[in-house]
């Protein structure tokens, strides 16, 4: 890779992320990972699953940690910086501009109905990208527990719309990994 | 002084918006509320013209309000201050990480959070098309029209996949599935 014109590169990418990036940051993983994994290379999907972890359990919106992620890989923090202010800068124009100039956005007959349309994509490439993490995760017998376990129960407290963070289901996913690993451990020691 | 404020309430909505932008949502409405920038009404019509826009959601929310507070910069301000912890906390991690990495105990922590992740994952995006498709409010009903929508798009995606070899790609997905709910909800 040319580290010379690596920044401009990082932002233009990262700004056509931004354009396409509807309903929030899991179907902006499928985008990054097209893009950042499939095309051009600069980051590996094993990467772009831990990243997806580190944004869950971070605060703040995950398509800028992915960016800040995939931006510092490249070039260091001048890297993040073109990746970050790339995302930012398609919603940031366009919000500006509607609070400018619409104030009844999306009353606008063609506008409702495409996003109508849109939610069923976004819904459509989430369950693609979370289809093919699945194909490619380590398949051992807590995995496969976890995963099915968090799919689960997420998908009852979402339908029952029952309070409870998907933070509190990571904690629970870390300390169970953590006692099966000292458990392990302790027997190869015995 | 506007400015400042504006910066200081989204920089700690950044700083303590764990999961994503909907469960942040309680957080930023306390703080819209309290600064009295925005009414449950006008709340609830943004967070749906962010979701109907491109961009981060929280991002979407902070630039709207900034831009009806203090204008361009104030938008610009409020901006900053949303996306900053985010930003910070990655740069930190990543210069920590290699030596983290080699850790085994770290190891399996993380080969745990990834399955948790990938199921978080999937469960959304399923609930998604759920939601869209089908309602349980007054009995059991379902919209035929977005069930025709995702039907089209998925037969799409498949014989692209036959014909070219290779998958659609998830912004050609976007722009169909606008394309297609235009028609098929505007007839």
């Amino acid at each position: 890779m040319k580290k010379k014109n690596i920044l401009p590169q990082l932002l233009l990418t990262f700004i056509k992320i931004g354009l396409f990036t509807f309903g929030g940051g899991y179907a902006m993983i499928s985008v990054i990972e097209n893009i950042c994994v499939e095309k051009k290379k600069w980051i590996t999907h094993e990467d772009m699953v831990n990243v997806t972890v580190i944004a869950e359990s971070t605060p703040g919106p995950i398509a800028i940690n992915c960016a800040t992620f995939v931006g510092y890989k490249q070039a260091g923090v001048p890297g993040s910086i073109a990746a970050t202010f790339g995302i930012v800068l398609p919603s940031f124009i366009v919000i500006t501009l509607i609070s400018m100039f619409f104030d009844n956005f999306l009353e606008i007959r063609i506008v409702a109905d495409a996003f109508k349309g849109i939610k069923v994509g976004v819904a459509v490439l989430i369950i693609d990208v979370a289809f093919k993490m699945i194909k490619k995760m380590k398949k051992d017998t807590l995995s496969l527990i976890l995963m099915a376990g968090s799919l689960c129960i997420m998908l009852a407290v979402n339908i029952f719309s029952v309070k409870f963070s998907s933070i509190s289901l990571l904690i629970i996913a870390a300390v169970i990994s953590l006692i099966v690993f000292a458990v392990r451990e302790g027997r190869a020691k015995l | 002084m506007i400015y400042l404020e504006l910066f200081y309430a989204f920089l700690k909505v950044g700083c303590f918006a764990f999961g994503g932008a909907y469960a942040a949502i309680p957080l930023i409405r306390d703080t819209v509320l309290a600064y009295g920038w925005l009414n449950d009404e006008t709340l609830s019509y943004l967070i749906a013209v962010s979701e109907s826009t491109p961009g981060p959601i929280m991002v979407n929310l902070a630039t709207y309000v900034g831009n009806t507070q203090g204008g361009v910069f104030g938008a610009a301000l409020a901006t900053l201050g949303v996306i900053l912890p985010a930003f910070l906390i990655i740069i930190i991690i990543m210069s920590l990480i290699k030596n983290v990495m080699d850790n085994r105990c770290f190891k399996a922590v993380l080969d745990g959070l990834n399955a948790c992740v990938i199921g978080i994952i999937a469960a959304t995006g399923l609930y998604m098309l759920l939601k869209s498709c089908f309602s349980l409010k007054e009995g059991f009903s379902y919209d035929k029209k977005a069930v025709i929508t995702a039907v089209i798009l998925i037969a799409a995606g498949e014989i692209y996949r036959k014909i070219k070899k290779k998958k659609i790609s998830p912004i050609t997905t976007i722009v169909l599935s606008a394309v297609i709910g235009a028609v098929v909800y505007g007839f």
